[in-house]
Formats: C-alpha cells, structure tokens, sequence
C-alpha cells in the first residue's frame, strides 16, 4: 500500500521534450511508471521516448486518461502550468521547478485548492512509491518497497535518509519531497493525514529544516494523538540567523524558524527525534524491530 | 534581496507614499549640501546599511544646523556600525541618507508581509510604533491588528480601516493611512516584495501620515523580471566570497569556523555542516554546488573555499544520486590535481557505485581521508584539525 501513487497512476510529463524532462522521463519510465503522455505547447503530435506528445494539458488527459502531472518546465512558466494541470483535472500536480516567484505561486495554490486538485512541490525531488511508480528526480535504486513513510523539505537530504533506511532493512511505503519553498503544496501535516489512513505505512519519518512553523505544526498534529510512530529531524540546527540556506523557504528570521524551536516541539509531542543525521537509519530499525 | 532605507524611501515614493524630503551622501560636504538644500531647521543624517537598530549604534543623528550636519556626517561615514544585526564587527558605513527632521506626534507600525501559513500577503499594523516589532507581539499583541489578503483581490478600504481605527487613528488620518496601505499592497505585488515594513510611520504635528523609515525584501526568484530592482543591489552589502560564489553559479554563505564544506544539495549541506559543528569542528561555510554535482562544479567548489584563509580542512559529503559515484570520484580527483591544495581532504561518497568511487579516491595518489559515514566524515576532520595544532 501506498499514499497518491502507485502502479495505476497515469503521468502526463509537461515539458517532456526538454533537455531535463527527457532525461528524467527516461527515468521513469525505466524504473517502471506509467508515462502516458507528454506536453509541450507547439510540439503536438510529436512522439518522444514512445511517449505521444499534445499541445495542451487538457487534451493529453483526454487521449490518455493521464491523473497525475509533473511540471518539468522553466520557472517563469511552471505556476502557469501548474494551473493548466490542474484545470484539465489531474489529481495531482508534481512541480519539480525551481525559482518559481512567490507571487505566482500565491495565485497558483489558490487555483488549485479552488479545483481540489493537490500538489507536491515545488522545487522538490518528486514522489515515490518504491516498485510502483516514480515521479520526480530521486535516484530509484536506493529506496526499497516497505511500510515506512518518509516526508522532507529538502532533497540529497531525504536521498541520504532513504539510503539509511534501505541499508538498515526498513523500506519505504511512499517518499515525497514535499519542497524548500515558502509556499508549497502539500504539507507535513496533510501528508500525516494521508500516512494515517495508509494501512501499508507503519512508521513515518520527517524531515525538516530551519525556516517557517511546518514542524511546529506537524509536531501538534502527533501530540493531538498518532497511531503510528513518527521520527524526526531538522536540517540547521547551527545555522546563522538572517542567512537563507540555499532553499527560500530556509531561513530564520528574528526568532521564527529555529531548528532547536521546531526539535523541542517534536520531542514534546512524543516523535523519536535525531540529532545526529548519521544516525537515522540505525534509530527507526532499532525502535521498529 | 534587500534594500537601503534611501532606495525603500524612493521606491514607496514612486507608489504615493509621503516620506520626508532628503537625499543621499557620500562624503560630509555633500552632506552639508543635501541639508542646505532642504526646508526646516532641523535635519536628520542616518547611516545607510542592510541593518535595523542603527539609532541605538549611533547611526541616526539629529541635527539642528549645518555644522551640526557636518560633525554627524563626518561621525558616521566610515565608522564600522555595530547593531544586533550586524555581528560583533560591525558593518562599515558607505552612505549618508539626510532628510527634513518631522515633528513626530505618535509613531505607528505598518507592513506588508508574506504569511506563510496562510499563503498569502498579509498587512499589519500596530499603534506601538518605533520599536522592535517582535518584542510588541510578544508583549502586547493586542496592539498588533493584521488582515490577509485574498489572493487576486485588492485590499479593501474596509480592511485597512480595521487595521488604522484599531491603531486609534482619527478619520481623517484613516482616510491618508489607507491610500498609504493600498499603495504598499500594489507595490509589493508589483515589484514582488516578500517584506515591506515602516517602522516608524509618524503621524505628525499636522496630522499628516508620513515613513520615516522603510525595509523592503524582494524576492530573488522574481528579480529577473523586475530588472530595476535587481539594480538596487549594493555589492558593498555582500561578503566578497559570497559575490565571486553568485558568479560562478554556486550558493556559498560564509561562516566564521575552519572547515570548509562542499555538499550536493542545500538541504545536505546543511545538515553537514552541522555534523561539523557537532563534532566539535567549526564550518567555514556552507556550500551547495548542486544537487547533479559534477567535476566543473566541483572544481569551483575548490576555489572559491579555498579563497577564504582561515580555512584548514575540507570535507566533501557527496550523494551520487542520478550522478554515479565512480564519475563524481574521478571529477573530485581531476579538479584537486589541478589546484594546490594546501590543506587537508576528508571525503564521504555515497549512492551509485560507491565502491568504485573510494577506490578511484584511494588509488589516486592524493592525500585523501575517505570517509564512509557522515558521523565519520566529521569525526575524521576533527581529528585532522586536532593532529594539525
């Protein structure tokens, strides 16, 4: 089992016939998920990688039955496109583009919730459900098909815990890549949510970073009452305050956003934290077995 | 991206927001000339760097007359401005911004900012103008009003007397103070601010609205399309390595410790720098060159940590993702081979092909620590910075 995807989802590629969306729906499609169509404005009618290619969104979906979407396109279009996703009425928009301005992704997530239709991302490595489907940038070979459900705002990040896991026998019922970005789709706590209901998930690891109150948040979501047993960490704990690392959305401002804030919340509502990242893996085999 | 106070004032200016009449100065003569030529007996000469708390430094004088102009120009061009922002060292004051002095009544808080929760811009507004913003919401937030934004709608007239009746501002100033909030909205749309604040924003003597000072953050993702902002930009702001950084397509942030880091991916850079940290070592930096790291890249990494000379140890943590371990290897051999590395290396690979990617690091014939773990990697250059001393 798994949470948004699996071996039925349908991926419609926008900007497929790029340098970057080739590659990476080559990718994809060797690690065994459904791309069932592409979309670049003008290049309709084309084929790519096997893949047949439309004009618009709207007409993949209806030749192809495509539901979930990945936004493969430069940063000054991919709000647009996100919309344009989720006006043809996909379930899911992954929106792995980076830079995208802030102003454009306060329309665009507005769009979005007004149509239902849900988003990862952006500037995020993708989703995955390991064996099933990959949507996204990860590296498929290091995660395992498992029950523990992984969550991050970061991405050679969440590939360095997935790895960890993977070696210490734990695999993976879903990993999203939730984004560095100060506005994003999903979230930590919608994202519990969703690993609550999940019978195949047993276990569910977040990964944070400085920058906002997601942590916080999700922190209140387990000390309300979890089934499950949730683990913890946060990226810049001795990270100078004011200095954006890397990510926008890693930042902290004033007294907002501090790493040992968002820990000691987790710790207070029960989730196993990890201070030292190396130790990861080791921490959730040794509390799940 | 921020902004001076001078360039916040101008651009507000630009959207109909009243700020004092002044202008900028490099020296104390043409300080005194920017005085003369402004209206009223008193003068205002304010330090102009990236850093609240300049007041309480002895960046903003009051003066009285020309001479008195002259001595706080002369006091604060070049002096090394510390404020809690700025760190123990202060930051060396370039310009001088000297306005007509305001007869100050009451002083008020106002601000358009990014609400990240909500997912939208919100304005607030505090009657507690004047001082640290983040202690009066702490203290008092019953003196904070707020309002959001719905996204693709105007702030309306209603929401913006919410936010000024609440403050305690008569009609008449509700009617100046909600023309100054609509303009900062359609600024910071339009000119894709994240942050714009004026603290204080003085009623004065008349009962005229007036900014008496002004931050502005742009975001940096929208710089390309609001190039006369990108122009604002004060490289004197910016640590010099962080500038060469930005050229070379690398996102570097110095940091004050010994150990330089190189890392694929912001998220893993900083969690290895705090690994570093925590082992009782200190970063140098924190260098992301990109999650598909490869040997140009790599070999820029070098360079530009290399630059800083208090660095004594380096360590690379790589994850080869899509990118295999033995390419990345080999692309960490090649550009250490071409430049002298004067210090020493720990490096950590893991992902694709990791076993071929140590031996290519161990059969090079360079000084290499290879590390297998991050709680090794870290553990190794301690040890190497302890050996050293």
């Amino acid at each position: 089992m798994s949470i948004l995807v699996n071996k039925d989802t349908r991926v419609v590629v926008q900007g497929l016939t790029g340098k970057e969306g080739m590659f990476h729906a080559e990718q994809m499609i060797a690690y065994g998920t459904n791309v069932v169509a592409g979309v670049t404005p003008g290049k309709g009618g084309q084929s790519v990688l096997g893949v047949p290619v439309f004009n618009t969104v709207a007409e993949a979906v209806k030749q192809t039955g495509a539901n979930v979407s990945l936004v493969f396109v430069p940063a000054a279009f991919a709000a647009d496109s996100a919309c344009e996703a989720a006006d043809a009425g996909v379930a899911l928009v992954v929106v792995i583009s980076e830079h995208i301005p802030v102003m454009d992704m306060i329309r665009a997530k507005a769009f979005l919730n007004e149509r239902g239709v849900k988003m990862v991302g952006p500037n995020c490595p993708g989703i995955i459900t390991p064996g099933e489907c990959k949507i996204g940038i990860q590296p498929g070979y290091i995660h395992k098909p498992g029950t523990v459900g992984l969550v991050s705002r970061s991405g050679t990040l969440t590939y360095e815990v997935v790895h960890q896991l993977t070696s210490a026998g734990l695999g993976q019922s879903t990993c999203i890549g939730i984004g560095g970005d100060p506005i994003i789709g999903l979230n930590f706590v919608q994202l519990l949510e969703l690993f609550r209901n999940d019978p195949g998930t047993e276990a569910v690891c977040l990964i944070g970073e400085i920058g906002g109150d997601a942590e916080e948040r999700a922190a209140a979501v387990v000390a309300a009452g979890y089934p499950k047993p949730v683990f913890g960490f946060v990226a810049g704990l001795t990270a100078p305050p004011g200095k954006r690392m890397g990510h926008a959305g890693a930042i902290i401002s004033g007294s907002k956003g501090r790493a040992q804030d968002k820990l000691a919340a987790m710790e207070a509502a029960g989730i196993t934290v990890v201070r030292a990242l190396g130790e990861f893996g080791a921490t959730v085999a040794k509390t799940l077995k | 991206m921020n902004v001076h106070e001078y360039q916040a004032k101008e651009l507000m200016a630009q959207f109909g927001v009243p700020v004092p009449k002044g202008g900028l100065a490099q020296t104390t003569e043409e300080a005194v000339d920017v005085a003369r030529g402004l209206s009223g007996d008193v003068f205002v000469v304010k330090a102009q760097i990236h850093a609240g708390g300049r007041g309480k430094g002895g960046g903003v004088k009051v003066c009285r007359n020309l001479d008195e102009v002259k001595d706080a120009a002369a006091s604060i061009l070049g002096m090394h401005l510390v404020t809690h922002q700025t760190g123990p060292d202060g930051k060396l004051v370039h310009k001088v911004w000297v306005e007509e002095g305001t007869d100050i009544a009451r002083e008020l808080y106002v601000a358009v900012v990014l609400d990240r929760g909500a997912e939208r811009l919100a304005v607030m507004a505090s009657p507690s103008g004047g001082m640290d913003i983040e202690k009066v919401a702490e203290e008092t937030p019953e003196l904070i009003f707020s309002t959001r934004m719905e996204p693709g709608q105007p702030i309306w007239d209603f929401q913006c007397r919410q936010l000024l009746f609440g403050c305690g501002l008569d009609a008449g100033q509700v009617r100046q103070g909600t023309k100054m909030l609509q303009a900062l909205v359609t600024m910071a749309m339009a000119k894709d601010a994240t942050l714009v604040e004026i603290n204080p924003l003085a009623i004065t003597g008349e009962g005229k609205l007036i900014a008496l000072d002004g931050k502005i953050n742009f975001d940096d993702s929208a710089l390309r399309r609001n190039p006369d902002i990108a122009e604002l930009k004060d490289p004197t702001e910016t640590d010099p390595l962080e500038l060469q950084a930005t050229e070379l397509g690398l996102n570097y942030i110095r940091l004050d410790g010994n150990v330089g880091t190189m890392v694929n991916g912001a998220g893993l850079a900083m969690a290895t720098m705090d690994v570093v940290n925590m082992a009782g070592a200190r970063a140098a930096n924190f260098l992301d060159v990109g999650g598909g790291a490869n040997e140009e890249m790599i070999g820029k990494g070098f360079e530009i940590i290399l630059t800083d000379p208090n660095v004594q140890a380096i360590l690379i943590n790589i994850f080869g993702g899509i990118l295999r371990c033995d390419v990345l290897a080999g692309g960490v051999v090649s550009a250490a081979k071409k430049i002298d590395l004067r210090v020493p290396l720990v490096v950590r690979l893991e992902g694709t092909n990791v076993a071929e990617g140590r031996k290519i690091l161990e059969e090079s014939g360079l000084a290499f620590e290879v590390a297998a773990s991050m709680s090794e990697a870290a553990a190794k250059v301690a040890a190497v910075l302890g050996g050293q001393k």
